[in-house]
């Protein structure tokens, strides 16, 4: 384990910001709440922040990504992938345990190479969590603290940050910062161990399952409709839990023309099992019309269709869906609680 | 145009053998079907073959407008340098496909998914069962059949359109309709007074009690709109089909058509299946539990 004094780092940081060939990205205060923006000095850097808006993926995965360039006369296309390499500082141990399980998706069968060529020019660096969301119960998932899934992996011990390394990418990155990185002392590396150890009793003490139960839960509630009418009655279909998912990746693709109706972009952008029209064919046949339908849809796929495949709870517990939920009804520790208390 | 707020650079990489880029596929033919649906034939700029399965997909890519998932028509058997799409113009692509020439280039991906699996059906009774443009995926496997006929057990073909003048290749009907070692019966929901129709009135499962069904021998391959299946596996259930033994053909928008973008997956209790990858083409008995399948 290394260490470097907390004014060391605002000074690499802002050493990166100014000579790094990549952008460099962090966590900051956007209004009340947190955000992964471009950072223009290191002041703005918040690593103490309990959760962000959004989940990085939006920088493997951004909104609007361009897959190809046509030019309509002639039909050709151009494969185009835009890679903006970066350092991406603050991220939660739960977010990375989400970015490892798309890494999962984007490289099984038919590799995507969008996805995983900006997962390489990037570096993951970590924090542990100083601050816990109302909402998050990532502890309860497993995921507050981890072992691995990120490049550098900071903890905030008071004047100094312990810096746990994970990677090459993340020593190279580290070498940068020269000397001002040393080894950590033994009393140090105790508190790194005692932060983590003290972290569960910061978060909400009302989840009632355990994450491996949530497959065999969800199979056995699958077929109960009043429970998923019930549930997600006051649900506005508005995709949002969705977005600020950390492991949802469904996307449409869309045909963008520039303004001379010339040329234009093909461009993958994010959907959500929650919209609507998600799942319609022509003839506006829709297959998950009712909204209990797309509500059990997501469920089941963060908890049993994605272990299924990929042997992963595809919910990390950061808590996002149910903030940011208008009608409230979106918090997975609600859910997965019914259906323990339900069959226990 | 597409970065989120940046501060450095991008670096534009050219993803080399990228899923998403389709190649060119010129139109060398095109044929009217119905006043909304037409044939066409494309072969690809490269020359080479597009070695599809009987009932797989391809993405058809027109620039500008976008892409949408089409089953190829053609059989392997029949077509080596080019292949046929049956399309039915009720979206941005399939009108704008509609619009083009002869000599035109669109895109194609593909092919992509699970076709019919012909080892499996080899030697059997087939029993096609389309409804409306339906016939379109299963008639790659129907030439695929005839064009091995010796391959094959007996073939009854069940083909059921709205009215008469949907009914679709009409020269390929009346060779079924001709031919001894095929068993064909053709229906339609309605016929208006002025038209000369020799086939049933009515709906497609009134055909299926005349077919004579070997039991040990039959596989029973269905394909149609969405609202046809429940109908027809009912029926079939009368016959005492076993469910191993039928096929089914399903659609949903794919976008993607390499399992990540989640449009056409179908859920059920115990897993979630991917119509691009697992399907389009489904049996019956491993897709029945799948309350989203049918």
């Amino acid at each position: 384990m290394k260490a470097i004094d907390k004014s060391d780092f605002s000074e690499f940081v802002d050493n990166l910001i100014e000579d790094d060939d990549r952008e460099v990205v962090g966590v900051q205060k956007k209004d009340s709440k947190f955000a992964f923006d471009p950072l223009y000095e290191s002041d703005d850097l918040r690593l103490d922040y309990d959760t962000t808006i959004l989940p990085p993926k939006k920088y493997f995965m951004p909104q609007r990504e361009t897959l190809i360039e046509y030019n309509i006369e002639k039909g050709e296309t151009t494969p185009v992938n835009r890679v903006v390499p970066r350092i991406i500082l603050g991220v939660h141990p739960y977010d990375l345990v989400a970015i490892g399980q798309m890494d999962k998706v984007f490289e099984d069968t038919h590799e995507d190479p969008y996805y995983l060529e900006k997962r390489r020019q990037s570096v993951l660096v970590g924090v542990n969590m100083e601050n816990v969301s109302d909402k998050s119960f990532a502890s309860t998932m497993g995921t507050a603290t981890i072992d691995s899934g990120y490049d550098l992996m900071l903890t905030d011990i008071g004047d100094r940050y312990a810096i746990e390394v994970g990677s090459s990418k993340g020593s190279s990155l580290l070498e940068q910062a020269g000397a001002a990185v040393d080894d950590a002392k033994p009393e140090e590396i105790r508190k790194v161990k005692q932060f983590k150890e003290d972290l569960p009793e910061k978060f909400r003490s009302d989840p009632e399952f355990d994450p491996f139960e949530l497959p065999s839960l969800l199979k056995e509630y699958y077929d109960n409709d009043e429970f998923w009418e019930e549930n997600s009655e006051d649900c506005l279909s508005c995709g949002t839990c969705n977005l600020v998912c950390p492991t949802c990746y469904c996307f449409d693709v869309k045909d963008v023309n520039d303004i001379s109706l010339s040329e234009g972009e093909r461009m993958r952008t994010w959907d959500g099992c929650m919209l609507e029209e998600f799942a319609e064919v022509a003839g506006d046949e829709n297959f998950r019309e009712e909204k209990a339908a797309r509500y059990r849809h997501r469920y089941m796929r963060k908890g049993r269709y994605m272990y299924n495949r990929f042997g992963d709870i595809a919910c990390v517990g950061c808590g996002r869906c149910s903030e940011q939920c208008l009608p409230d009804i979106a918090d997975p520790v609600d859910i997965f609680n019914q259906m323990k208390e339900g069959t226990s | 145009m597409n970065e989120i707020s940046q501060t450095k650079e991008a670096k534009v990489v050219n993803p080399e053998g990228s899923p998403y880029n389709p190649q060119k596929a010129r139109i060398i033919g095109e044929r009217q079907l119905t006043t909304d649906t037409k044939l066409f034939e494309l072969e690809l700029e490269s020359g080479e073959r597009l070695n599809q399965d009987p009932g797989q997909f391809v993405e058809l890519s027109i620039p500008g407008v976008g892409e949408a998932p089409i089953s190829v028509t053609s059989s392997p058997t029949r077509r080596l340098d080019s292949f046929e799409l049956c399309v039915r113009a009720v979206g941005n692509v399939t009108n704008t496909l509609h619009k083009t020439n002869i000599g035109d280039t669109v895109g194609i991906r593909g092919p992509f998914g699970t076709g019919f699996p012909v080892e499996e059906l080899r030697g059997h009774d087939l029993l096609f069962i389309a409804g409306g443009l339906g016939i379109a995926p299963l008639r790659s496997l129907i030439n695929y059949t005839l064009d091995r006929r010796d391959e094959f057990n007996n073939l009854n073909i069940l083909y059921g359109c709205k009215r008469p003048c949907e009914q679709m290749f009409e020269d390929e009907v009346d060779h079924w309709a001709r031919r001894q070692d095929i068993y064909h019966e053709a229906t339609v929901d309605f016929c208006p007074d002025n038209v000369c129709w020799g086939g049933n009135i009515g709906v497609i499962t009134e055909l299926i009690p005349g077919v004579d069904i070997d039991l040990d021998n039959t596989y029973a391959i269905v394909c149609g709109p969405p609202v046809m299946y429940k109908f027809v596996l009912e029926e079939l259930d009368e016959k005492d089909l076993p469910h191993e033994q039928i096929y089914l053909s399903l659609e949903r928008r794919m976008k993607c058509g390499i399992g990540k973008c989640g449009h056409c997956q179908i859920n059920g209790a115990e897993e979630v299946l991917y119509a691009c990858q697992d399907g389009p083409v489904f049996n019956y008995e491993k897709v029945k539990g799948f309350e989203e399948a049918i």
